[in-house]
């Protein structure tokens, strides 16, 4: 069953700022080099922005910090803060304040400086009082202990984790706006460090700085600007937890619900997606995300991935930009996902440019695997 | 010091007694973990401690790699207790390596980040 809201809205600008080394810029700054990049993609100014959606991983009231610092005030915020997530979240809470008239632009917009100011994964978050006491490394050994237990149902590999990140290195080699470009094996990724049984350090997402905005309008002036409009065909959200050790089944996302509805509300299923952008912040999520969405079955992730199949000229592209394990990732990669997904569509990818993407989808992840947002994107020949 | 009313003061009470008590809802009957003022089953009210059998298997597990001179490597679990909960925990007495899913283990009341936590060990056959 299709939504009232299928196709309602478009993405007519997309933007990024401070990939890698953002030396001497702050979170703040990269947010706002971000946004203007969008905007000038699509042609608007910062004083067109009515609607902002944006959240930021050092503060808990960042979308008015944001508003503040790039001095617009805007009649529709949205901070909602699922994580990594957020991002894609928030191109259903756009598209419903676009069409309810509640805002005529809207900015979706993130920055982050972790690897220059710190090195590591900034958060405001504290640590759950029940599991703190026993030093989880967070947010690894929740994805560590993830991948464990599908390895002990299904018998997937490390073998299999690792050709997950090979196939990212791969898509990210031909990218020049990606970080980590170098040669990657399986035997590479196995014999690095290990930081969390199963997963070694090349199983890990990247610690980059950059940031990422998203400019969306209502579809009925969405052909008024300079790129072909991308629209949001349908995009469904479900939380299941927020602690690890709160997760009921170790080996199923909620990602089977926000999928399930997603394609349900684009009226297209899996077999139809040319270009699939899931967040990966570990190996184990592309093959959880793919066995959730519908791409394959539960337990088959592993063989499904297996050499090269998500690489670049295997069965099916997945994180065609090089993911977050060799792309970007500044703490929350979600936005990532969806920018990619559109510049499939367009036809300006920064990498291999599939040919012809009509669908593609974006996933987004938040906490340690307890928001799951699936987004379907598509050009105007699918409307 | 007046006496533990909220369900967190009621469970790290009984802790630093050296008992693991569990919450259990008095109208659905199952045992919940965290403890909170709700049954997340059936969002009953009516909650009442019980002192936990102790046994639980490791659901699943991780080795949390770390250099000897930072502490080494150890051992974060989640265990399912035979009351049906889990928790975040790990295992003592045995290398953080050598823990393995279904492994059989028996919960005790240690020390962890300076408090007092419920720990396991491998349960003796």
């Amino acid at each position: 069953m299709t939504t009232k809201l299928r196709g309602k809205s478009a993405i007519v600008g997309t933007g990024h700022a401070g990939f890698g080394e953002a030396h001497g810029l702050t979170a703040y700054d990269v947010m706002a080099q971000s946004a203007l990049a969008a905007l000038g993609d699509a042609g608007l100014k910062l004083s067109d922005v009515d609607g902002l959606f944006c959240t930021m991983m050092e503060d808990s009231m960042p979308a008015l910090m944001a508003a503040e610092y790039l001095g617009i005030q805007p009649r529709f915020i949205d901070g909602t803060m699922s994580g990594g997530s957020s991002f894609v979240n928030y191109l259903t809470s756009a598209t419903m304040a676009l069409e309810a008239g509640l805002c005529d632009v809207a900015l979706i917009v993130y920055g982050s400086n972790q690897r220059t100011a710190s090195g590591r994964l900034v958060t405001a978050s504290r640590p759950p009082a029940y599991e703190a006491p026993y030093n989880p490394r967070y947010p690894i050994s929740a994805y560590a202990m993830a991948a464990a237990r599908h390895m002990h149902e299904f018998g997937t590999t490390r073998e299999q984790l690792a050709d997950v990140a090979v196939a990212a290195r791969a898509w990210a080699q031909h990218n020049p706006e990606a970080f980590e470009r170098g040669p990657l094996s399986r035997e590479d990724v196995l014999g690095a460090r290990m930081v969390g049984d199963p997963l070694t350090v090349r199983d890990c997402c990247l610690v980059t700085d950059g940031g990422g905005a998203i400019v969306m309008v209502r579809a009925d002036r969405a052909r008024d600007y300079p790129k072909a409009p991308v629209y949001v065909l349908g995009s469904a959200a479900e939380s299941s937890h927020r602690q690890i050790s709160q997760m009921k089944d170790f080996t199923v996302t909620a990602a089977r619900e926000s999928g399930a509805r997603a394609f349900a509300a684009a009226g297209v299923s899996p077999s139809d997606i040319q270009a699939v952008e899931l967040y990966d912040a570990f190996t184990i999520n592309t093959i959880l995300f793919l066995e959730d969405l519908g791409f394959c079955a539960k337990g088959e992730g592993g063989a499904f991935v297996e050499g090269g199949r998500i690489a670049p000229g295997g069965v099916l592209p997945v994180n065609t930009n090089g993911g977050g394990l060799s792309c970007v990732h500044p703490g929350m990669y979600g936005i990532f996902t969806v920018i990619e997904a559109a510049r499939q569509i367009r036809g300006d990818a920064p990498g291999i440019q599939l040919k012809d993407v009509d669908l593609a989808l974006a996933h987004g992840n938040g906490g340690v695997l307890s928001s799951q947002v699936t987004a379907i994107l598509g050009s105007q020949n699918t409307l | 010091m007046p006496d533990a009313t909220g369900p967190d003061q009621i469970f790290q009470r009984a802790l630093t007694n050296g008992e693991i008590m569990l919450p259990r809802c008095d109208d659905c009957g199952a045992y919940h973990f965290f403890p909170r003022v709700l049954c997340p089953h059936c969002h009953g009210t009516a909650i009442s401690w019980h002192p936990a059998s102790g046994k639980g298997r490791v659901h699943t597990t991780t080795v949390v790699r770390q250099k000897p001179e930072r502490g080494g490597d150890y051992n974060v679990c989640v265990v399912e207790l035979e009351e049906g909960v889990r928790m975040m925990s790990r295992v003592e007495g045995i290398a953080p390596g050598d823990i393995v899913i279904d492994m059989a283990v028996t919960a005790f009341v240690g020390g962890a980040e300076g408090q007092s936590a419920v720990l396991f060990k491998p349960a003796e056959v």
